[in-house]
């Protein structure tokens, strides 16, 4: 069991997501890192999809019930096991009944806690990834709070054997509060004029206070529409950057709807969204458009 | 003028397959038939297909299949598309109690097409409907096939609340919500009907390509 004693800010169970349900409406969620999230339960020797938890802004305090292996990848926080101090993108052992604190956090604002086995809560349609807005998945559809206690997996080796081992720095997203992010302009280009198209790729965007799992909203020069700012409701993935009337882009993220009706300016590559996912508001970004297939001009 | 269908990429992990830009039966038709296609011929490293009113998203794993090979491959499955689909999808009958504190839109709607309650009543349930795409919530469908003379804009305010089953009209739509939900269409009855269990085997009672008839519960 993981026992919460205090949930911080927002924590909640994720796994690699809820896939093939997108049809029916239902958005895949899981973690707005993955890149962190998969090298939490590599370095617990988990499978890449293993349930742990996502950590934003504030993290918690916790403690498990049987010595464990755990990891915690994403941005960087203060950890105190007990009395040591703690590494991120390290691997190592919290004794049964240790309390592991996580204090300042700095460059970022999310963390993955992975620990060995993965925790183990009744899925739903196949994940236990948790969805807020629906009030499913993970612990009963909602945010930890204190005095939650998650199930876990029997770990599968020997914790102490296993621990000490470091995520190379090499293999790290390199975090930062102004990032650049890969983009692929459509699949509504056309909705946009070229000056429009322009703007979106010369300035620089702040991430709003607002934004949440759904989207990161941002704030900027308006992007200007050739029409009316709305289009017919097509098929949306993580990534998607809409643009609404008011000209003021939101990349959409783990919880996003299936289907949107905002024209789509581009979208974002996979590989760029953990850069994204790490902001925090009045953190900036900028687009840079690239070939979906270099060469090719599309 | 725009060729369609086209293939357009959206971002490095999904193509869109267009079919034109309008709201119609026949496109909803090409965009389920050509879904069925790629159900019956599947093409390695398709995650997911999303179809919607004029278009098909293609989710894939460039790592599985590289994006020019997707787009080949797409293209190829387009040549070779048999039609569009027809009605090939299950029919669902929904009965519905319209009006009363399930139905509190119910008067405004007949008020703003001059006509009796009983008289929006009979043109809703005189309909078959197909479901054109899910979305918007887990499990909420959108329907093509309204009687024009019920067409009524949404509320201006929407509610932050709507019961699950209620069945409403928005414009030219109507849908039925499967999941307690805020929402602006205007409610006109609910169905007992559980239209998402998560447990069930088939967990939504609806998807796209079905078609839909109401009755009077």
């Amino acid at each position: 069991m993981i026992e919460i004693l205090d949930p911080g800010f927002l924590t909640t169970v994720q796994d690699a997501g809820r896939y093939g349900w997108l049809r029916f409406g239902v958005p895949p969620s899981g973690p707005l890192d993955a890149v962190a999230f998969q090298a939490a339960n590599a370095l617990v020797g988990n499978a890449p999809g293993a349930a742990g938890l996502e950590i934003t802004w504030t993290g918690p305090a916790l403690r498990i019930t049987r010595d464990a292996l755990i990891a915690v990848c994403g941005a960087d926080f203060e950890l105190r096991a007990g009395r040591r101090a703690v590494p991120t993108w390290y691997s190592v052992v919290l004794r049964a009944g240790e309390v592991l604190r996580f204090g300042a956090r700095s460059n970022g604002a999310r963390a993955y806690l992975a620990v060995d086995g993965g925790i183990a809560l009744a899925p739903y349609l196949g994940s236990q990834a948790t969805y807020l807005p629906g009030r499913f998945g993970g612990m009963e559809g909602r945010a930890l709070r204190a005095g939650d206690s998650l199930p876990l997996n029997p770990g599968q080796f020997d914790p102490f054997a296993a621990a000490g081992t470091c995520w190379s720095p090499s293999r790290r997203p390199s975090y930062r509060p102004n990032p650049t992010l890969k983009v692929i302009l459509g699949p509504q280009r056309e909705a946009f004029s070229e000056e429009g198209v322009a703007t979106f790729l010369s300035n620089p965007y702040t991430l709003s206070a607002t934004s949440d799992r759904m989207g990161a909203r941002l704030q900027g020069y308006a992007i200007v529409h050739t029409s009316t700012g709305s289009s017919i409701s097509d098929g949306v993935i993580a990534g998607c950057i809409q643009v609404p009337p008011d000209g003021q882009p939101i990349v959409m993220l783990a919880d996003h709807q299936s289907t949107g009706g905002y024209p789509k300016i581009a979208v974002v590559l996979q590989a760029d969204l953990p850069l994204l996912a790490q902001l925090l508001p009045g953190d900036q970004v900028r687009f840079q458009a690239v070939d979906l297939v270099p060469g090719d001009g599309c | 003028m725009i060729q369609y269908p086209r293939i357009l990429p959206v971002g490095d992990t999904a193509f869109t397959v267009e079919f034109g830009a309008t709201i119609e039966e026949r496109l909803v038709a090409q965009v389920q038939g050509f879904d069925a296609d790629l159900k019956a011929h599947p093409i390695l490293g398709v995650r997911e297909t999303v179809p919607s009113y004029c278009a098909l998203l293609v989710v894939y794993d460039p790592q599985c299949c590289p994006a020019a090979t997707m787009r080949l491959a797409l293209k190829q499955a387009l040549a070779q598309m048999t039609g569009s689909a027809s009605a090939e999808g299950r029919l669902v009958e929904i009965p519905v109690r319209y009006g009363g504190v399930e139905g509190p839109d119910l008067q405004d709607v007949a008020d703003y097409h001059h006509l009796s309650p009983e008289e929006v009543i009979a043109l809703h349930t005189a309909s078959t409907y197909r479901v054109a795409m899910l979305g918007f919530a887990p499990g909420f469908a959108y329907l093509l096939g309204l009687d024009p003379r019920l067409a009524t804009p949404r509320l201006s305010t929407p509610r932050t609340q709507v019961a699950p089953g209620s069945v409403g009209i928005a414009g030219n739509q109507t849908g039925v919500y499967a999941l307690s939900t805020p929402g602006g269409w205007r409610i006109i009855g609910r169905t007992p009907l559980v239209l998402f269990d998560p447990v069930r085997p088939e967990p939504f009672l609806l998807q796209a390509g079905d078609s839909v008839r109401f009755r009077v519960a």
